[in-house]
């Protein structure tokens, strides 16, 4: 069904790869040079609590370059990168591109299936809120998104960790892995069993927006002269529904959910951290805190590059499935 | 089609409507400053009291109280009117820079390129994570969270407030102030700036929540406000070494607090955008 | 001959909020009579934006939830409640709509066609029938897998005529299928629906365009301000000394000057508490102020008027000026002289009758 032109699709990405370079490097020196001006000294976060002399510390200054301008000191941080190196973590003692792909896969499942849970649920009900406009069941899923828009993530964690975990117990206050056994003996279940809880919290806090953007969508629908010549054709109301209203509004909701994926990332990070769950967030965190420059900046440039690759995907599903304007590039 | 004309009449002729939603701003507007202002009057070194440590809710304490003894919700007012201080500075701020970046844009073309990859640039890293960058590098605190909240919120205003500008500035009669000589300051200043007066306002108002909510979040993450502030962030970071054993209280009634606050803001921004947007209250 | 379709006193009156909170009825259909019979055309011919659309949503049962009717609506003979309105359309009644806006912009236009089905023995024999529906428009098989977009005005009204007829309707009703569309699309869409009714369907036909409704209809609806004041065969149409409202007669003495605007003058939006013709009128009276003229029937034609055979009804010095007036037009006018001399004649022998 779908006929791609691969010239022109070739020429769409080409360009969008140059615009990901170009911001890559552009935030990669933005955020060095943000951390440079900050009152994190590299030398003493290395160190940490231990005692060294002054010529050591010297020698220390020398090495993290603290005695370069900063000019200079942004060069050598993009020329590292560019080596495809993003340094040493301080904090976990290994490479920083180790730690993110450890970290980042553990968070990507976490994040995945919360972004299908709320994909999939924050469609429906939008599609229900918008077929049932005016009802109570519109006035309660609006109610309860409007709530949920305005609440912030964490704090549903901790009610739900409060509820879940303490009061009734179902599931394991912390921790991804039981306290005392290795991440690879964990059973699936047992894994499963610490997931449930961030991605439902992580899901029904990204629901609000894509139910709410549905609704407005398949209402617009209803008003459409097709929607109107579908019914005077006798079609049933449900069956145009989803005839009609669904095909109409899928795309753009899928878009919309691909666009998300900065606001998945930032959820993360809170999730995360509420419930101990050992990925990409607490990573974050953690090296905010203890000051690992290397490991923080190694985590900005793949959030970025992860909410660019969501954006690139909407704009693909955009310019490719929709018929019409999948016919003008035939021409 | 079955819309005449007159059916937009805007609402300053509608006086039911406009009484309604005054009054729905009046009232949210108390509430909120009765909040801010007993904040401002209790003073930040509560009293502890040991013997009355780890209270759960009841009449005297209806929020309970912590691990010091302190009562929670004279904790949680102190905090949500920390909150609403933080929320105001960040939300000028942000709304400041907004307009400063839609009046560059209409300097020029080149000049609009640039703001929109400015815009492109701030949205592409997660939110919470710029906030976090950019408290760091200010060395975090009250100071630090506002500018981080500040400098992450203007993305939403700009594009609003840069197609408003645009718009404007196609207009017959800044052609013809054009043609006049007079100079793009005084046109901005003369023309643009009182139009676009009100949604800057209304701007500000709606950035408001979301700057009580994320100063709420890097402080929880420990990238805002340090521990000694009676922030909310803070009191929900600390509930969470006793939710194990089951005071939920301590998190449970500050968190809801700050989500009435900010579901007060976000009714006040909405009523008053749709005062000064007729059109949408039509619907 | 058997009424397909009867429309008796309709109204269709909107609540919305205006003001504030007041709550504001605004009136877009009032009092509506029509009726149309097997292989019969009318038309109703009204200015763009009146409303008009609405009396065809009234009759499939598709207006909006705010929508206040009263009146009644029969197909053959019974009356339509919504539940019969939600069984009956797109079967025995279809509508023709506009453009090919009122097509889902996502689904190839055979896919539509058929439309919703029970399982897939309905769906074979449907898809069987919209070939040769298609096909006896000319529409080949290539158009089967188009998207509406990439139809050409004149295919898609093809389309949305096939789609229609798709279930082999009674009644079929027509909302301004010619807007946009060249001369001779116009004329090809004319000639179509003037087929139908050889097929012995009959046909509603809403339009502001004075010239379709001519050359399609057999009688001609005229709706002002919301209200039907005249119904009348098309043959009365040529020459306006047959028409019974000052307003028709207007309409068809400005034809050939002017070209057409049914929109000049102002016709009142708001609820007026006489005549709605009241304020434009030549030949109104006091009565007409505050006074609502009746649909009646008058010679085969139905008006709303109760001035049109004033001269009629009243005495002999009113009826001297009326044939003054009579004369100027018809001097003035372009009609034939044949016609109008016939016509003439026809005017004065019926006021005779009428007199005596």
């Amino acid at each position: 069904m779908i006929k791609i032109n691969s010239k022109k699709l070739a020429k769409f990405l080409g360009l969008k790869a140059v615009r990901l370079l170009i911001l890559l490097i552009v935030i990669a020196a933005i955020s060095f040079i943000m951390i440079q001006l900050s009152p994190i000294d590299p030398v003493r976060a290395y160190l940490g609590q231990r005692i060294v002399s002054q010529e050591q510390l010297a020698i220390m200054g020398e090495y993290w370059g603290t005695n370069l301008s900063l000019g200079e000191r942004v060069m050598g941080w993009l020329s590292t990168l560019a080596s495809g190196s993003m340094g040493f973590s301080l904090i976990y003692r290994v490479p920083v591109t180790e730690v993110i792909v450890q970290k980042f896969t553990a968070s990507l499942t976490l994040m995945v299936s919360s972004w299908i849970i709320s994909g999939i649920f924050g469609f429906l009900l939008g599609v229900l809120a918008g077929a049932k406009e005016g009802t109570w069941i519109d006035k309660v899923i609006k109610t309860y998104c409007y709530i949920l828009q305005s609440s912030p993530t964490f704090w549903i964690g901790l009610v739900l960790l409060m509820v879940f975990s303490v009061y009734l117990g179902w599931f394991p206050i912390g921790l991804s892995v039981p306290i005392g056994q290795l991440s690879d003996t964990v059973t699936f279940w047992q894994w499963l069993h610490r997931l449930i809880l961030p991605a439902f919290t992580l899901s029904i806090v990204g629901i609000a927006s894509l139910t709410m953007y549905t609704r407005d969508k398949l209402i617009s629908v209803k008003k459409s002269d097709y929607f109107l010549f579908a019914q005077a054709r006798g079609e049933s109301f449900w069956g145009i529904i989803k005839n009609h209203g669904i095909r109409n509004i899928l795309i753009p909701a899928i878009t919309i959910q691909f666009m998300s994926f900065n606001e998945l990332f930032g959820g993360t990070i809170l999730v995360e951290q509420v419930f101990a769950y050992p990925g990409i967030g607490q990573a974050t965190v953690a090296a905010g805190l203890r000051s690992d420059v290397p490991l923080l900046l190694g985590i900005v440039i793949i959030s970025t590059i992860f909410v660019f690759a969501g954006n690139l995907i909407a704009d693909i599903i955009y310019q490719y499935v929709d018929p019409r304007l999948r016919g003008e590039d035939d021409d | 089609m079955t819309e005449a004309p007159w059916y937009n009449k805007g609402l300053f002729s509608s006086l039911n409507l406009r009484q309604k939603t005054l009054l729905t701003i009046g009232l949210t507007g108390l509430v909120l400053f009765v909040i801010f202002i007993c904040g401002w009057l209790i003073d930040a070194n509560l009293p502890t009291d040991f013997a009355m440590k780890m209270q759960a809710p009841s009449f005297s304490h209806p929020f309970g109280t912590d691990w010091m003894g302190r009562d929670m919700f004279i904790r949680t007012i102190k905090g949500l009117s920390l909150s609403i201080v933080i929320g105001i500075g960040a939300s000028i701020i942000s709304s400041f820079i907004a307009t400063i970046l839609a009046f560059v844009a209409s300097v020029n073309k080149w000049f609009d390129e640039f703001v929109s990859w400015l815009i492109d640039l701030f949205a592409s890293i997660p939110h919470i994570l710029l906030i976090m960058m950019i408290s760091i590098a200010l060395g975090k605190g009250a100071f630090g969270v506002i500018m981080a909240v500040a400098f992450s919120h203007w993305v939403n205003l700009t594009r609003v407030l840069r197609a408003e500008v645009l718009q404007i500035n196609t207009s017959e009669y800044v052609a013809l102030s054009n043609r006049l000589g007079r100079s793009k300051l005084w046109i901005a200043k003369e023309h643009i700036l009182p139009l676009v007066l009100s949604q800057i306002f209304v701007g500000t108002l709606l950035v408001f929540p979301h700057a009580i909510m994320h100063e709420a979040s890097v402080t929880f993450l420990g990238f805002g406000l340090s521990p000694h502030e009676p922030a909310i962030g803070i009191i929900l970071s600390e509930s969470m070494s006793y939710l194990a054993m089951g005071a939920w209280w301590l998190a449970f009634f500050p968190g809801l607090a700050l989500l009435i606050v900010v579901l007060l803001f976000d009714i006040i921004g909405d009523n008053l955008k749709r005062l000064l947007d007729p059109g949408e209250a039509n619907n | 001959m058997g009424k397909l379709l009867e429309v008796n006193n309709l109204s269709i009156s909107f609540t919305q909020y205006v003001q504030g909170l007041n709550r504001h009825d605004l009136k877009v259909i009032s009092d509506l009579s029509l009726d149309i019979g097997e292989s019969e055309i009318v038309a109703v011919l009204g200015s763009s934006g009146s409303g008009k659309s609405l009396l065809a949503h009234t009759i499939l049962g598709i207006l909006p939830y705010n929508a206040h009717v009263t009146g009644d609506v029969k197909f053959n003979g019974e009356i339509l409640d919504q539940e019969k309105k939600e069984k009956i359309r797109g079967k025995e009644i279809c509508l023709i709509p506009q453009s090919v806006n009122f097509l889902d912009p996502l689904m190839k236009v055979s896919q539509q066609a058929v439309g919703e089905c029970k399982d897939d023995n309905e769906r074979k024999e449907k898809k069987i029938r919209q070939r040769e529906v298609f096909a006896k428009y000319g529409l080949d098989e290539s158009v089967d897998d188009l998207y509406p977009f990439e139809l050409s005005g004149g295919m898609a009204r093809k389309v949305l005529l096939s789609t229609a007829l798709l279930n082999d309707p009674d009644l079929l009703i027509a909302d301004e299928p010619t807007p946009g569309l060249d001369s001779k699309s116009v004329e090809e869409t004319i000639q179509d629906i003037r087929k139908l009714k050889d097929q012995g369907k009959g046909v509603l036909l809403i339009t502001h365009e004075i010239d379709v409704a001519l050359k399609t209809a057999d009688r001609i609806a005229i709706f002002y301000s919301g209200y039907v004041i005249e119904i009348n065969k098309v043959e009365n149409f040529l020459n306006s000394d047959n028409l019974l409202h000052p307003y028709t007669k207007a309409l068809v003495d400005a034809l050939p000057h002017n070209g057409f605007k049914l929109t000049e003058g102002v016709q009142p939006l708001e609820e007026v508490s006489g005549c709605p013709y009241y304020e434009n009128c030549p030949i109104s009276s006091d009565k007409c102020a505050n006074n609502k003229p009746e649909l009646i029937e008058h010679d085969g034609a139905m008006i709303r008027c109760f001035n049109f055979n004033k001269a009629v009804s009243e005495e002999v010095v009113d009826e001297v000026v009326s044939e003054e007036v009579v004369d100027e037009v018809v001097s003035e006018g372009p009609v034939e002289e044949s016609v109008s001399e016939e016509i003439a004649e026809e005017v004065n022998g019926e006021e005779a009758n009428d007199g005596a």
